[in-house]
């Protein structure tokens, strides 16, 4: 019993149901021999996953989807292990570099000459080649994009690499300038509501046009959470009619609470009430920036205009502080307490 | 002797094994690498002073820098086979990269091994042409930069100790990352970006021989998204030739596709991305019945849709500030004060993206602030 989005996943490129100037692209090159290295960009839940399994198949046929899951051990320079999940299947070979942290250098080196270094022994096999699969690829250090350099044009022969990144600003040019850049933009409403449609014909039900207006609203270009959404809704009332009530994930409705408490009261206790929250928040694994632009947008939509811009340019600022900063939480109430005085200073300018 | 000569006539159909590619899948940059130094795309200079050093025994430890794909690493690679020729190239040249672990012991261990060894005695030359293998090797430390300044100090004394034996050559894009011990031990070549007639004349030479079919403006366009890095331009022609030559049937390569495959935002796109900015748009004069309409839009909340909006199609960041960027300074009617005040803003924004920040609240930064500074 697995959930909708893996189960109604498309597996091959003809059955995409949006973006098929890109799945005529991709078809042409995997039937053209000639296949480039690849660089995958776009929001999450717009899917590009399910795009670079297609094109494995494509590449391949069915083979790929014998999957195994290993557990590496690699050992860095100074002899500590790192543990790092592969899923690989004969053909191709996929790794999350990001979860080795610091030391996802070390991992690329490795296993990609390894890899590059072996021929494909499958006589059977549709291409020469294997693929490596990089996720979120926008999170490599510069030294294992460094690394990556050399070999994507050394070890042509034996290896294609595809890398899948949400924003192509954290990579460095050589490595943009040696990809052929793919783009998947976030589904339209409209293509968003026939795949919607699309799956529950498949689970045999029928989905009431407005409900599926609703879902795609809440889930803003998203539509693994679209999808995800539909199947929580279908379990909680199983006809969907009348009035829908999307849950918003616990931690939102905790920001809008945050949110609240700064706009209703700015004093110093009120700090301390908000930084138990923001403890609570980070202690459940929220990243620091979503509880930072979620709690912003919220307060963002109850003050009057001339704050808005203000208040979203401390944010921006205090965000890149927390990137280069060790602890979140510092920054996050730097940003409360300096959105407070400002309005505060504007409530007494009014007076 | 003879003990040897199985194990390395193996070895030897070994690798010429491994490394045979169909030339038909080969990347072009590598196909179209400069065989000679002459062969160099610009950079007289640079070329003019190596080719002395041909008829010449005598080469100085080199320091190549300049932005990418400007020719670094295919002047050394170049220069080093009409050197040694394709028999002693094997034995006479070390290459390391940033895909080699170039730790401190490797410094230590490898480089140093190596660069003791007196070179070994000159192979004839199997393809009957007479190559002065002069009387050294060459170390080549491409990308340098990415070395540690530890792996960097250690190299000093070695570049110095085996100076009769070996030479080295560091390529690297940032001159200011290589210590100054190591910089000042070498003599220095800068490559500097290509300029678009030399860019042209390559990229028409790589179209002909592909038998491809490039008109003037598809060219004008590579040259003008890759900004003088020929690597760029290559990889993006080849990569457009691919998707013209796969789809049956094949048509012919269009300035656009270059743009898309560049990752470039379309001009479309940006105009209106500016216009909620409230920047004018020469455009929009013609279209005077949407005018009164646009003007009561604006203030924050439409900037904030557009930014959303901008960020679901999944264009890159610093692309778009990029394009942004090239707008604002070349508007015709913005005055002076706006646009250095646009230009202080979206410096911030790139350096902050640089640092991994996020790229919604970026943009929308922006976005807010050009607002205020234009209007």
């Amino acid at each position: 019993m697995s959930l909708w989005v893996d189960k109604f996943r498309p597996r091959a490129l003809d059955d995409l149901h949006y973006h098929q100037g890109l799945s005529a692209r991709l078809k042409s090159l995997a039937a053209s021999g000639d296949f480039p290295h690849m660089l995958f960009y776009g929001p999450s839940g717009a899917g590009k996953k399910t795009r670079v399994t297609c094109t494995l198949r494509q590449l391949f046929g069915a083979g790929v989807e014998k999957l195994k899951i290993d557990q590496r051990v690699f050992l860095s320079p100074s002899k500590r292990k790192i543990e790092v999940n592969i899923v690989q299947s004969n053909f191709h070979i996929e790794i999350t570099p990001s979860e080795a942290g610091n030391y996802d250098r070390v991992v690329i080196q490795e296993l990609l000459k390894e890899i590059a270094q072996t021929q494909q022994v499958d006589l059977n096999a549709k291409q020469r080649f294997k693929v490596v699969i990089i996720n979120e690829a926008d999170s490599l250090s510069r030294d294992a994009q460094a690394a990556l350099r050399r070999t994507m044009e050394k070890y042509m022969s034996n290896m294609r690499i595809i890398l899948c990144a949400n924003s192509t600003s954290r990579l460095i040019a050589p490595i943009k300038s040696r990809c052929l850049l793919m783009r998947v933009a976030a589904p339209s409403d409209e293509e968003m509501q026939t795949v919607l449609s699309y799956v529950a014909r498949r689970a045999y039900f029928d989905l009431p046009p407005e409900a599926a207006q609703e879902i795609i609203k809440d889930s803003g270009g998203n539509l693994r959470k679209a999808i995800l959404v539909l199947e929580a809704l279908k379990m909680q009332s199983p006809d969907l009619s009348g009035p829908l009530t999307i849950a918003k994930p616990d931690w939102e409705t905790y920001c809008q609470k945050v949110a609240v408490l700064i706009v209703t009261e700015q004093t110093p206790a009120r700090v301390m009430e908000i930084r138990a929250k923001f403890y609570e928040l980070l202690s459940h694994c929220i990243p620091p920036t979503v509880i930072l632009k979620t709690i912003a947008e919220a307060v963002v939509s109850q003050v009057d205009e001339t704050l808005k811009a203000e208040i979203m340019h401390w944010a921006a600022f205090y965000e890149v502080r927390m990137r280069i900063g060790s602890k979140k939480i510092f920054h996050l109430e730097a940003w409360v307490v300096k959105v407070m005085s400002l309005y505060k200073v504007r409530l007494f300018l009014e007076f | 002797m003879a003990f040897f000569q199985p194990k390395s006539a193996a070895s030897v159909a070994k690798t010429t094994q491994k490394h045979t590619v169909d030339p038909a899948l080969q990347p072009w940059v590598e196909k179209y690498r400069p065989k000679t130094i002459d062969d160099v795309s610009a950079q007289e200079h640079t070329v003019a002073v190596l080719r002395k050093t041909l008829t010449s025994t005598n080469l100085p430890h080199m320091l190549f820098y300049g932005p990418p794909g400007t020719g670094k690493t295919s002047t050394i690679l170049a220069l080093s086979r009409q050197l040694f020729g394709p028999d002693n190239f094997r034995n006479r040249v070390l290459e390391l990269n940033a895909s080699d672990e170039r730790g401190i012991s490797i410094v230590r261990d490898k480089i140093k091994n190596f660069a003791r060894q007196t070179p070994r005695a000159q192979a004839v030359a199997s393809d009957g042409k007479e190559y002065p293998c002069p009387p050294y090797k060459i170390i080549i430390l491409d990308e340098a930069d990415s070395m540690t300044q530890d792996a960097q100090g250690a190299l000093r004394r070695i570049m110095e100790t085996y100076a009769r034996i070996t030479r080295f050559c560091l390529v690297c894009n940032y001159v200011t990352r290589i210590i100054e011990p190591l910089a000042s031990r070498c003599s220095k070549f800068r490559f500097t970006p290509l300029d678009a007639g030399s860019s042209t004349s390559r990229l028409a030479f790589i179209a002909d021989a592909e038998h491809i079919q490039v008109d003037k403006p598809v060219i004008d366009t590579l040259i003008s998204t890759s900004s003088g890095d020929l690597r760029r331009a290559i990889t993006y022609l080849q990569s457009a030739s691919r998707l013209s030559s796969s789809t049956t049937p094949p048509t012919p390569i269009t300035p656009t596709d270059i743009q898309e495959i560049a990752g470039v935002v379309p001009d479309s796109v940006v105009n209106d991305f500016a216009a909620v900015l409230g920047i004018d748009m020469e455009e929009s004069d013609s279209m005077a019945v949407d005018e009164p309409k646009r003007t009561q839009q604006k203030g924050f909340d439409p900037i904030q849709k557009k930014v959303k909006e901008l960020m679901r199609e999944g264009y890159s960041a610093t692309q778009l500030l990029t394009q942004l960027h090239d707008l604002i300074v070349l508007h015709p009617t913005l005055n002076a004060r706006a646009k250095s005040k646009c230009a202080l803003v979206l410096a911030e924004a790139d350096k902050a993206l640089c640092d991994g920040a996020d790229e919604e609240l970026w943009i929308l930064e922006v976005a807010t602030r050009v607002h205020k500074a234009v209007s």
